[in-house]
């Protein structure tokens, strides 16, 4: 019963008592931070059973849980920039632990020791460089710390040394699963992100969605979706990573089909949750192969399966096909082409959702997924060696396809679903040419200024109850020059000009690319020429869409009052008035969280700036790389950094400027100076073209329809499952094998009848009422001694007693 | 094997409970239909109290043991025995009847369904549950026959009396099927009955211990085919197995809904027991063979229920076709021949009971509420029932196998079984398996989420925006269903509290000679002898 | 010995009775006639009993009477019954029974 209570309750064992010896170095926050998710998911049952009692209907609970995670987030942050410049590794001294001692050879052996698996963790966790410090006995609980060896040259470098922290979650079949987290830089970036951006989609939404029908279901969700992005981050095996990313998508679900009256957003949220399931596929038979391939059959320990990897132990076929299927599900998660679409149909959900979930966090899932499991994608897509690989490559042709597709886009929103899109497509293709850091740091500040843009485009839409750029915005600026300010701060951010965020992450991951022929290569992991290419238009697309929002946004006449004709505002029709008079600025809860955002946009790119920098102490260079790289960490390929380089800087900024400047040319010179002439409202020019060129118009009609995705999968696949395919199922299942059945009872039946007829009936039947018949007739003739007359019967009585005294008499005579 | 045979009254204590509860039921007057429902109500709770008197005795640390072992002689002249027993195996399952029973007579508290008369469905629900204990509990082969049998009768008639517009069809339809499949299953026990001996005594013997020990010990290899082959046929059938599995949309669809949660949360296990219980431990060598057959058909009927739910036009058709899916996923986990895969299947089969079981009262209290259950005229649930919606939309997440609820593990772990089955089954056959049914995940949220957008979602339709009928969750709804909502989430973040009791159990069924694959143990046996 | 007198007599009673029962048609006399018959079995237990010097046949005898006088009470309240239905105590007009 003991055990039972301890499996139930994962953490009833666990306290700061437990934690021993090491303590002093990883200190209390790093080793409790699972906390963190704890608080919004005690948040979330707050909500869901007093949340409608509450003054402000829950919303209370969510955001204290969120500010007080937040608050922990950023102390395990400071925490972990203490704990990675000044704690030596207790391994850190003795190299030896590292070595590879081909310890993995018997891996085949442990797989078939049903008893011995603790023993066999062990002896894996020590072969992999893995120091136990402390594991107590009785093993519901233990505290691991892993180090590494010393960066190479840095003398004084301190090791790079995640904390990890794990207890007994369930066992079967003797395969042990742990419930625990993994505390290193990249988890620490992320809880910062995640909870930060939480906390003011939270603030943010008290006035956004205020007075909306299903407010305390709302926030309810808000919570279970933050405590399930935490879990998923925070996770130290890639069981538990498959279950927070289970957990994100049906919050995503929950919240893209918020409001759910209404067909179009169930249908996207159907469309989300079902894109990923597609994913999923990939992702259950990734996980499950790196399980078998590289945990042992022992163990779904992240860190234990990447040091396999990197130690060479691990089958390249295995580790092939688990990044493919884990491909599949990077490209569902994080929006990668071909199933990108459920991404820009995931807008129907509020706008505070969409920052949150669809910009920021979960959508990058998939990206941080890659970036733990690296080792996976490095050897698998064998990222190092230059080559085309399908990361990358996938990467590369979403950052392009994605942009172009923001450039047809009426919805504000969608703009920047295929901006998200597109971004997504720069962090898969940095981290599919070995700039890690890079695509993490691009995660990072990407965060921010996109979530700045979906709470500015929100703050806009909240103003002119409606999404459409073209019908009713236009000229906005005049009427919200805060929200204008803000979001232009994040789209030179986004669009990546010097020195905003976007610039500096960007350029990292151009330098990563590491394929400048024409200047001398800048270094890096191999030389990704057509990335890079890709990657400057990708600058370019970006900077010019982005121009083009701003444009038909906040430039030019208001538009808003000449068409009435409500497209209606899914967001806020709750407000009656809608249209009344022009719009104006929204109020401090909403912009607050712009302002700050804002601010992140400006700065946080200044976190990494590149090695060597003019003017730049040496102590602030690459300080991002410095805390969150797991550079030398024996979980950790060895990829190569490239050198930053003035030209491509140059390069790059330039691209960007020439998209700005053909989009403010097309718009703001012609458009508007067309507008200003005609007096009429314009979007765009009226003999532009796409409307002269054929080939340009094809073009356009083939953006408009998305390239003819989402004909392929609602009308071609999914319509012909659901279906064709499912009716012929059906029939077979009626008509076949029911019918064989029924075909058989029937002849069962017929047999039966005949049997029944013939035999039955005839014979024995015959032989059955034959017999009746002979007593019938017997009846009938004796019946007539039944005279009912006494003294008949006393005559008969008496004649047998007389007959058979004589007989009694003969028989004595005899 | 070692056994415990402390408390050996406690299983005859459970098992007849709800038989003596029925018999004395007759004695309540045919008018006095709140004391019928009380009295159905406290026997089974008395039962639920044996249950969890069980659960407290039950030894933990030997859950691989049968515990509370009864072994008395009851028809000697052709070696039967009452034999009884519980093991980390059964138990889940016993605690899972146990459970629902109760629930469901709550429920039918104020849901008698037409044409009436509580008192015989409520004797025919309770004698249903002496039937489904015993089949958990006998470990005699003849016994096991006579529970499993048992099962069928009230069921025939509960869908015969009180079911839909097919009754009889789709009643007559379940027994015959499942009739079929007994008869090849006794054949079977017979054949093993007369093929082994028990080294004990040296005669022939029913007792499973003793046949599960000689593990088809001295058969031939073709015979054990073939009997395996008969009990495949008769559990097949019972689980159901694609393609064994026609009788169960109609059965779930015309019974009323206690007759369905039933089905779907306990009589559906019984064959999937079986094959757990007797068929492999018995016939090891036969499992071996007959395994990637067993893993074909399960991995067919996954993607076949899936297909066969977006197919379905009515509500509860869609949830029975699930449950072919959902046990696809069990057959897949059973298939493998790992302890592991094992596990994962009798977690798969209590989650599917819950869940499945739970779906079915959703789709009962909509039919009260609508008189309907075709999807194309319902929606807008959430507007008109919100919570009832909800419930729909919670158990619908549960059973596309969402981590944290209980399906997740039920399924996850089926599917990482296949990636390595048993030693001595074709591996890269199994992965295919694998990929497969991963497919089938996708094709479960499919259907679900699109039920629970055509029903709960959306405005509600014309027909029923202002029927006063159409009222949220009613306090017996609720008291009925709690638990099951529970428990949902109780196994699906501490899924341990039932792998660690099935666990030990598993092991020592596989214990013959699957560890090492048969063919291997065989040669290795030989050689030595030789 | 006087054994064979009484054996005489009691099978001329018995005769007696035997021929009332059979062709009196007036169920008192019928009535009359079963008291004959059993007083002729009386005559030979009581006969048998004293030659054997066993006083069991006494006994009897004692015993059968106190039965005649049971039935002869339940045979006259059916023929008052009978009377009482039909206004006759002819028993060859009560042939309810016939078949």
């Amino acid at each position: 019963m003991n055990s039972l209570l301890a499996t139930a309750l994962p953490f009833v064992t666990e306290g700061p008592s437990e934690v021993s010896s090491v303590t002093n170095d990883a200190s209390w926050f790093l080793e409790n931070a699972w906390i963190i998710p704890l608080l919004p998911a005690v948040s979330f049952l707050l909500i869901l059973f007093f949340g409608k009692r509450m003054p402000k209907k829950g919303a209370e609970f969510g955001i204290a849980a969120v500010g007080i995670a937040f608050v922990l987030a950023v102390l395990t942050g400071f925490s972990w920039l203490d704990h990675r410049d000044n704690f030596d590794g207790p391994l850190a001294e003795s190299p030896s632990v590292t070595a590879d001692d081909g310890h993995h050879d018997d891996d085949a052996d442990h797989s078939d020791d049903v008893d011995h698996s603790d023993e066999a963790d062990h002896s894996d966790e020590e072969a992999l460089g893995v120091a136990v410090i402390d594991q107590d006995g009785t093993s519901s609980s233990d505290t691991v710390v892993l180090t590494v060896e010393a960066e190479g040259e840095g003398g004084g470098e301190h090791a790079y040394v995640a904390v990890q922290k794990s207890t007994q979650w369930l066992q079967s079949g003797g395969i042990e699963f742990n419930a625990g987290i993994l505390v290193d830089g990249l988890s620490v970036m992320m809880l910062f992100v995640v909870t930060l951006i939480s906390l003011l989609v939270h603030i943010y939404s008290t006035d956004y969605v205020s007075g909306d029908r299903r407010y305390t279901h709302y926030f309810a969700f808000l919570s279970l979706f933050t405590a399930s992005m935490l879990f998923f981050v925070l996770s130290d095996n890639i069981l538990q990573m498959i279950v927070g990313w289970e957990l994100v998508g049906v919050c995503s679900f929950a919240l893209i089909g918020h409001w759910w009256e209404e067909k179009p957003n169930s249908d996207a949220a159907l469309k989300a949750f079902l894109t990923n399931r597609v994913g999923d596929v990939g992702l259950l038979v990734g996980m499950i192969t790196l399980f078998f391939a590289a945990g042992g059959g022992q163990t779904f320990d992240t860190l234990a399966i990447n040091n396999a990897i990197n130690q060479g132990t691990v089958g390249h076929t295995a580790l092939v096909v688990a990044a493919a299927a884990l491909m599949a599900a990077v490209m569902s998660k994080s929006g990668q082409f071909i199933l990108h679409t459920w991404l820009p149909d995931a807008m129907a959900g509020p706008t505070p959702v969409s920052a949150l979930i669809h910009a920021a966090t979960m959508v990058v899932a998939g990206i941080y997924m890659v970036a733990r499991l690296y080792p996976v994608f490095f050897e698998g897509m064998q990222i190092g060696g230059s080559s085309i690989n399908l990361l990358s490559t996938v990467g590369a042709i979403t950052l392009v396809f994605a942009g172009l597709l923001a450039f047809v886009q009426t919805d504000i929103k969608k703009v920047l679903a295929y901006s998200t899109v597109s971004q997504l497509g720069y962090m898969a293709m940095a981290l599919g040419v070995g700039a890690w850091t890079a695509a993490v740091f691009h995660l990072f500040t990407h965060a921010f200024f996109k979530a700045n843009l979906f709470l500015g485009s929100g703050s806009v839409a909240h103003a002119v109850h409606s999404f459409d750029m073209k019908k009713s915005m236009g000229g906005m600026k005049k009427f919200m020059p805060r929200t204008y300010i803000t979001f232009i701060i994040g789209s030179i951010a986004l669009a990546g000009l010097p020195p905003l965020a976007g610039f500096w992450s960007k350029d990292e991951i151009l330098v990563g690319t590491g394929g400048w022929g024409l200047f001398g290569g800048t270094g890096g992991n191999g030389a990704y020429t057509f990335h890079l290419l890709m990657g400057m238009v990708g600058a370019a697309l970006t900077a010019a869409y982005m121009t083009r929002c701003i444009y038909l946004t906040f430039h030019g006449e208001y538009r808003g009052n000449d068409a009435h004709d409500d497209d209606h505002a899914h967001a806020d029709d709750d407000d009656a008035h809608a249209h009344h008079g022009d719009p104006h600025e929204s109020g401090p809860r909403i912009l607050w969280p712009l302002y700050i955002l804002s601010g992140f946009s400006i700065l946080v790119g200044f976190l990494n700036l590149p090695k060597g920098l003019t003017g730049v102490p040496d102590s602030w260079q690459l300080r991002f790389e410095h805390f969150i790289e797991p550079a030398g960490a024996s979980y950790f390929p060895a990829i190569a950094h490239g050198a930053p380089s003035w030209s491509l800087a140059i390069v790059s900024t330039a691209i960007a400027l020439a998209g700005i400047g053909g989009a403010y040319w097309y718009y703001f010179v012609k458009v508007d100076g067309l507008a200003k002439q005609t007096g009429q409202h314009l979007t765009e020019l009226p003999n532009g073209f796409v409307t002269t060129n054929k080939l340009a118009r094809t073009g356009h009609k083939v953006l408009v329809e998305k390239y003819y995705l989402d004909h392929l999968y609602t009308g071609v696949i999914a319509g012909f499952t659901k279906g064709p395919l499912a009716r012929a199922t059906y029939w077979v299942n009626q008509n076949i094998i029911d019918g064989f059945i029924n075909t058989t009872g029937e002849t069962a039946v017929k047999v039966g009848r005949g049997v029944y007829d013939k035999i039955d009936q005839g014979v024995i039947e015959g032989v059955v009422n034959g017999s009746g018949k002979v007593s019938d007739a017997t009846g009938e003739e004796l019946r007539h001694i039944n005279t009912g007359k006494v003294q008949n019967y006393a005559a008969i009585l008496f004649a047998g007693a007389a007959v058979l005294a004589g007989a009694f008499i003969i028989a004595l005579a005899l | 094997m070692e056994t415990l045979d402390t408390n050996n009254w406690l299983l005859t204590a459970l098992v007849f409970a709800p038989l003596a509860g029925a018999l004395l039921m007759a004695l309540i007057p045919e008018k006095e239909e709140d004391a019928q429902k009380q009295w159905a109500i406290f026997t089974s709770l008395v039962t639920l109290g044996l249950g969890v008197g069980l659960l407290f005795t039950f030894d933990y640390d030997q859950a691989g043991k049968l515990q509370n072992f009864v072994d008395m002689d009851w028809i000697e002249v052709i070696g039967a025995g009452y034999t009884m027993g519980v093991d980390g195996m059964s138990l889940p399952l016993i605690a899972l009847t146990v459970l629902v029973m109760p629930l469901v007579f709550i429920y039918s508290w104020n849901h008698i369904p037409s044409p009436g008369n509580p008192k015989a469905f409520l004797m025919l629900m309770l004698i249903l549950e002496t039937g489904m204990i015993g089949t958990f509990v006998a470990q005699d082969l003849i016994l096991f026959f006579v529970f499993f049998e048992v099962v069928l009768l009230p069921m025939f008639f509960m869908i015969a009396v009180w079911g839909g517009e097919d009754r009889r069809y789709a009643s007559l339809k379940f027994f015959l099927y499942t009739l079929f499949g007994s008869a090849l299953m006794l054949l079977s026990f017979l054949a093993l009955f007369f093929l082994t001996t028990d080294p004990a005594t040296g005669e022939h013997t029913f007792n499973m211990l003793v046949l599960s020990e000689s593990a088809g010990d001295g058969i031939v290899r073709s015979t054990q085919l073939i009997i395996f082959g008969g009990m495949f046929v008769g559990f097949g059938v019972k689980v159901p197995m694609f393609p064994f599995h026609t009788w169960l949309p109609d059965a779930h669809t015309q019974a009323p809904t206690q007759g369905s949660v039933i089905l779907a949360a306990v009589l559906l296990k019984l064959g999937t027991y079986g094959f757990i219980r007797i068929a492999i431990p018995m016939l090891p060598e036969a499992a071996e063979a007959w395994a990637p057959w067993i893993g074909l058909l399960a991995v067919i009927g996954i993607i076949y229920g899936a297909l066969g739910c977006l197919a379905q036009t009515d509500m509860k058709r869609l949830i029975a076709f699930s449950s072919v899916a959902h046990m696809g996923f069990v057959m897949l986990g059973i298939s493998t021949l790992t302890d592991f895969g094992i596990n994962a299947a009798i977690f798969g089969l209590v989650a599917h009971g819950l869940i499945t079981g739970m779906l079915f009262f959703v789709a009962g209290s909509v039919k009260d509420r609508y008189h309907t259950l075709d999807i194309g005229r319902l929606g807008g649930m959430l507007v008109q029932a919100p919570k009832l919606g909800w419930i729909l939309g919670f158990t619908a997440m549960a059973s596309l196998g969402l981590p944290g609820l209980a399906g997740f593990w039920g399924e996850f772990p089926a599917i990482l079984s296949a990636y390595n089955p048993a030693a001595g089954l074709p591996e890269e056959t199994f992965r295919g398996y694998m990929v497969v049914a991963a497919v089938g995940t996708v094709l479960a949220a499919g259907y679900l989420l699109w039920l629970l957008q055509r029903t709960a979602m959306g405005e509600p339709s014309e027909e029923f925006a202002n029927d006063p009928e159409i009222t949220d969750v009613s306090t017996i709804e609720w008291i009925a269903w709690t638990p099951f909502l529970v428990l949902i989430v109780v196994l699906g973040i501490a899924p341990g509290i039932i792998f660690e009791v099935t666990d030990p159990a598993v092991v020592e069924s596989l214990k013959g000679c699957l560890e090492t694959g048969c063919e291997a143990a065989r040669t290795a046996a030989e050689a030595a002898g030789g | 010995m006087l054994l064979n007198q009484f054996l005489l007599l009691a099978a001329a009673l018995f005769c007696i009775g035997v021929y009332g029962v059979l062709v009196r048609k007036n169920a008192i006399l019928v009535l009359m006639s079963v008291e004959l018959i059993l007083n002729a079995v009386n005559i030979n237990l009581v006969a048998f009993g004293s030659l054997t010097d066993d006083v069991g046949g006494e006994v009897f005898a004692l015993f059968t009477i106190a039965v005649a006088a049971a039935e002869v009470g339940i045979g006259l309240a059916i023929v008052l019954l009978m009377y009482r239905n039909r206004r006759s105590i002819d028993l060859s007009e009560a042939d309810l029974m016939k078949g």
